[in-house]
């Protein structure tokens, strides 16, 4: 947290995108959260990711719950629309602007508190839904906006900051999130740019419900020895498995992969995202071999990280499954929004 | 590349671009907050520490701060720097009882200064205090040497100089007015322990054309015409003038020309606009006086008609420049003819010692001018020292106060007996700003203001007399919007990579871009992948030792960091502190104790 504002001036060699825009025009307001939070970083991560792919700031829709993370919606894209909903409602809220406007896109933020606890059921009922949005987890296993209690996300034999051990099982959302059905499922970490940066891009794009669970460690109520969500044991136990690549509709993939390593997986826009294999082991595509590895190293104590798990799943996607009307319903004009007291009259006396 | 070695006095002085240009080092941030926190006198004295003539130079410094000025670089114009020096200056209360004690016991040295110019007043004001005698000669009846007879006094004052020299003469000089030195070698037969020859470039140089002879009644040098001037002697002047060369005498000479009765004054330039010596401060002072400046007319002639002067004939000139801004060829197109009632030659001006004996051991080199060591300003005599113009040519007002500083280390090492090459090192104490979670011991905010306008007397007023100063100096509202403007680089980020939890807290709000961590590289090549590519290799990348955990560098590009302290606010482990940067040039009294 700061006193003073950002002030509004720019390196001069600072890079622009093809809007001609810079990372500081897709800013929000200053953050009021810890110095060192790691969910600043993926605000600065998401900032990067929608610079990078040249979003338009009207097109962004911001949705989020209650928390430290929900908060942080205020802080990018000050252009882009936004919601701040009721604890852990903040799927119903992102489905129902979906339904009445498909040309935006969605990215909802959540924390493991809103999402694992109070929210759990709207979580996977998004999921099943397939609704078309980037789902941020910002995952740092404790309550920070009331002082660090235990959350679902917290792992057995991990301290709280007074020393209390947890006992309770955790609540993994990647598994969770591939025992649903997800086609796009992620984890990375807040000190990861390199990584975090393509996945949000790619989850961004991708046509259907995507789920990135970022680590994302509390420095004040959960960065201590004894955490398994500091800063310090997240370095030493992350593992990333399969780095991810957007590339945009237009550019070639590049001939740098090694054979084998690259797989791309194609966008409705003729963008594709390539799944880069750092481990010959693992296979992203295939949902059960993902679910059981990635298992194997939850039971090791290691964060596996990347895209663990990607398909195609235009099929079942949200607008396909609901036949949601192209044209979003604020440019449809009113005399079919509203087919008037008549036929309404109509419609009613079907059910009576 | 190898991490930055800090601990190097220079590394942190450089950051502080405004006292790294400053030849005396001035410590201008420090400053400019005292002004801020209304503490005038407290700011006079940092800047009498280091530039002796805050007053003076607050009016007519050269300023090499301001192009260096970080500001310059984060938006279009620096902070006034110069123009707060004089806020200081005329707002401080009585300052003399802060002045180093002299002692009444003397130390049994004397040293002679020739010339009461700024030189030799600093090596008097350094060596004073530590029980040296001090002798100055000076030819004219009043001391201030150029700053007295060279710089009209609509931008300097008299009381301005008298009282800044007279705080100096009252610590005891001896001061011998109207006593010109005409023999280097009785003055060494008079038993000084040393001599230090402040004498300055007191010659300009002369124009011969055809014509000159003839004309030579309405044909004046501009130094001498300018002392004339300062001692009454020149009370009038044509109604047409030409002035030839467009340095800083020239901008005096038109001035002064418009308010001796000229109605047309002409600057006469050989080169285009960019190749002009003068400051673009005076160039637009002049010109808001209507001065017209002519470019591109090289003086070919003196018109003389019936033992009178006509006017000048000038070639016009063309010519070629290349890519990087220099001149590659010459082309004269045609002839023209100005008249002129007075011509006035301000194209140079050097050091002439006529007086110095060749067959006492100083030697000169193959342009007639004094072998003198750039370090310790000694001739090739020990015990003779030369500062100010009179030791390298003519530069300006805070190069020469400088040089006094570093003759008067010379002088006190030679006077004990000891190498004057043996100097005390410059060194950096460092002092953290931090006062709370969120507070800082200096306003961290940044004020975007933009650089205040000093107002100036109305052009119907101002040529009333000749020694109404024209600058009003800043209204009270001005200075205290101007210091805000300042972005105190001498507070300095501190990096401390052993505590770096590499969270990305510090990355992710500095406003200017200027961190990255990332894999080491080589320099060139590490500059293009900061997160702003750093393109100023002028300025510095301050690298740390490698993280703990991933082993990448942190890396900051010093150039357009505006010393906010949001990355050691929004560090949660005070890897980033905000440290003040005092830098210890040594003095002479520095080198006594």
């Amino acid at each position: 947290m700061t006193f003073i504002p950002k002030p509004k001036i720019a390196h001069p060699s600072l890079p622009k995108n093809d809007l001609g825009l810079t990372r500081r025009d897709y800013e929000g307001s200053l953050s009021t959260l810890c110095a060192g939070c790691g969910h600043d970083s993926i605000t600065a991560a998401i900032i990067e990711a929608c610079w990078g792919i040249s979003m338009l700031p009207e097109n962004l829709v911001k949705l989020s719950g209650i928390g430290c993370s929900s908060k942080t919606t205020a802080y990018f894209v000050s252009g882009g629309h936004g919601f701040n909903s009721v604890h852990g409602r903040m799927p119903s809220i992102a489905m129902g602007a979906n339904a009445a406007n498909r040309g935006l896109y969605y990215i909802g933020i959540s924390g493991d508190g809103d999402s694992l606890s109070i929210g759990l059921g709207q979580f996977c009922h998004a999921i099943r839904r397939n609704v078309n949005m980037l789902y941020i987890i910002e995952n740092n296993g404790v309550y920070g906006l009331t002082k660090g209690q235990f959350s679902a996300s917290a792992d057995i034999g991990t301290k709280a900051k007074k020393g209390e051990v947890n006992q309770q099982p955790p609540i993994d959302p990647v598994l969770l999130a591939m025992n649903l059905g997800a086609g796009f499922v992620a984890r990375s970490f807040s000190g990861d740019k390199a990584q975090l940066v393509p996945l949000i891009q790619a989850g961004l794009k991708y046509p259907g419900f995507a789920l990135i669970d970022v680590l994302s460690p509390c420095v004040t109520f959960n960065d201590h020895e004894g955490s398994t969500k500091s800063y310090a044991y997240t370095r030493e136990h992350y593992e990333p498995v399969v780095e991810a690549d957007f590339v945009p509709f237009k550019k070639e993939i590049s001939t740098e992969y090694a054979p084998g390593e690259a797989l791309p997986v194609m966008l409705h826009d003729g963008s594709r995202v390539v799944l880069r294999k750092l481990d010959d082991d693992y296979d992203p595509s295939d949902e059960l071999a993902a679910h059981e590895y990635v298992q194997q190293h939850i039971a090791r104590g290691e964060y596996l990280t990347g895209l663990l798990h990607c398909r195609p799943t235009q099929d079942s996607e949200f607008h396909a499954l609901n036949r949601t009307p192209e044209t979003p319903l604020n440019q449809v004009p009113f005399e079919r929004l509203n087919p008037g007291a008549k036929q309404l009259g109509k419609l009613l006396a079907r059910y009576r | 590349m190898a991490s930055t070695d800090t601990s190097h006095p220079d590394y942190f002085h450089k950051v502080v671009d405004c006292q790294w240009a400053c030849p005396a080092h001035t410590d201008v941030p420090e400053y400019i907050r005292l002004i801020a926190q209304g503490r005038f006198t407290d700011a006079y004295m940092v800047n009498r520490r280091s530039n002796v003539f805050p007053g003076i130079l607050g009016r007519v410094c050269d300023r090499p701060c301001e192009p260096a000025c970080r500001r310059g670089r984060v938006e279009e114009k620096p902070v006034a720097i110069c123009r707060l020096k004089r806020v200081a200056a005329d707002h401080k209360d009585e300052f003399r009882d802060r002045l180093p004690v002299v002692p009444e016991k003397k130390n049994g040295k004397r040293i002679a200064c020739i010339g009461a110019g700024c030189s030799s007043l600093t090596v008097a004001n350094d060596l004073m205090p530590l029980g040296y005698e001090v002798t100055i000669f000076e030819q004219f009846a009043t001391a201030g040497g150029l700053m007295r007879t060279n710089i009209p006094s609509f931008r300097l004052p008299g009381s301005v100089i008298d009282e800044e020299i007279s705080a100096i003469v009252d610590m005891g000089v001896d001061l011998r007015l109207g006593h010109r030195i005409d023999s280097m070698k009785t003055l060494l037969d008079e038993g000084f322990d040393a001599i230090f020859v402040g004498s300055g470039a007191p010659k300009g140089k002369e124009l011969t054309l055809p014509g000159r002879q003839e004309g030579a009644a309405n044909i004046h040098i501009g130094i001498s015409w300018l002392e004339s001037i300062a001692f009454g002697h020149v009370t009038s002047v044509g109604r047409n003038v030409l002035i030839i060369g467009v340095g800083n005498t020239a901008m005096d000479c038109c001035r002064s020309s418009l308010r001796l009765g000229a109605t047309s004054v002409k600057v006469m330039a050989r080169k285009p606009r960019q190749f002009f010596k003068a400051s673009e401060w005076e160039l637009e002072d002049a010109e808001a006086e209507s001065v017209e400046i002519v470019i591109n007319r090289s003086p070919k002639s003196f018109v003389v008609e019936g033992g009178r002067l006509k006017g000048m004939m000038f070639d016009v000139m063309e010519y070629g420049v290349d890519a990087r801004g220099r001149i590659t060829d010459e082309r004269v197109t045609g002839e023209e003819f100005y008249p002129a009632d007075d011509v006035i030659l301000a194209i140079g001006q050097e050091n002439a010692f006529p007086w110095i004996e060749r067959d006492i051991g100083i030697e000169f080199d193959k342009w007639d001018v004094p072998k003198v060591d750039a370090a310790t300003f000694e001739s090739t005599r020990p015990g003779v020292f030369f500062g100010g113009d009179a030791a390298f040519g003519p530069k300006n007002i805070i190069w020469s106060v400088e040089h006094g500083h570093q003759a008067a280390i010379s002088i006190h090492q030679h006077c004990q007996g000891k190498p004057v090459a043996d100097r005390m090192p410059p060194g950096v104490n460092l002092q953290s700003r931090k006062m709370g979670m969120h507070e800082w011991s200096y306003s961290n905010d940044y004020s975007a203001v933009e650089r205040r306008l000093v107002p100036h007397v109305s052009l119907k007023e101002r040529f009333k007399k000749i020694d109404i100063e024209v600058e009003l100096g800043f209204t009270a509202e001005q200075a205290a919007q101007e210091v805000q403007r300042c972005l105190n680089c001498d507070v300095q980020t501190i990096f401390d990579a052993k505590l770096c939890i590499e969270c990305d807290a510090c990355i992710d709000i500095c406003p200017v871009d200027c961190l990255t961590m990332t894999p080491d590289g080589e320099e060139a090549e590490l500059r293009t992948r900061l997160k702003a590519p750093a393109l100023n290799v002028t300025q510095a990348l301050y690298v740390s030792s490698p993280l703990m955990f991933t082993g990448r560098v942190m890396v900051k590009d010093e150039d357009v960091c505006v010393h906010c302290g949001l990355c050691a606010e929004r560090c949660p482990t005070a890897a980033w502190d905000m440290q003040k940067s005092w830098v210890k040039w040594p003095h002479a009294v520095d080198q006594a104790t």
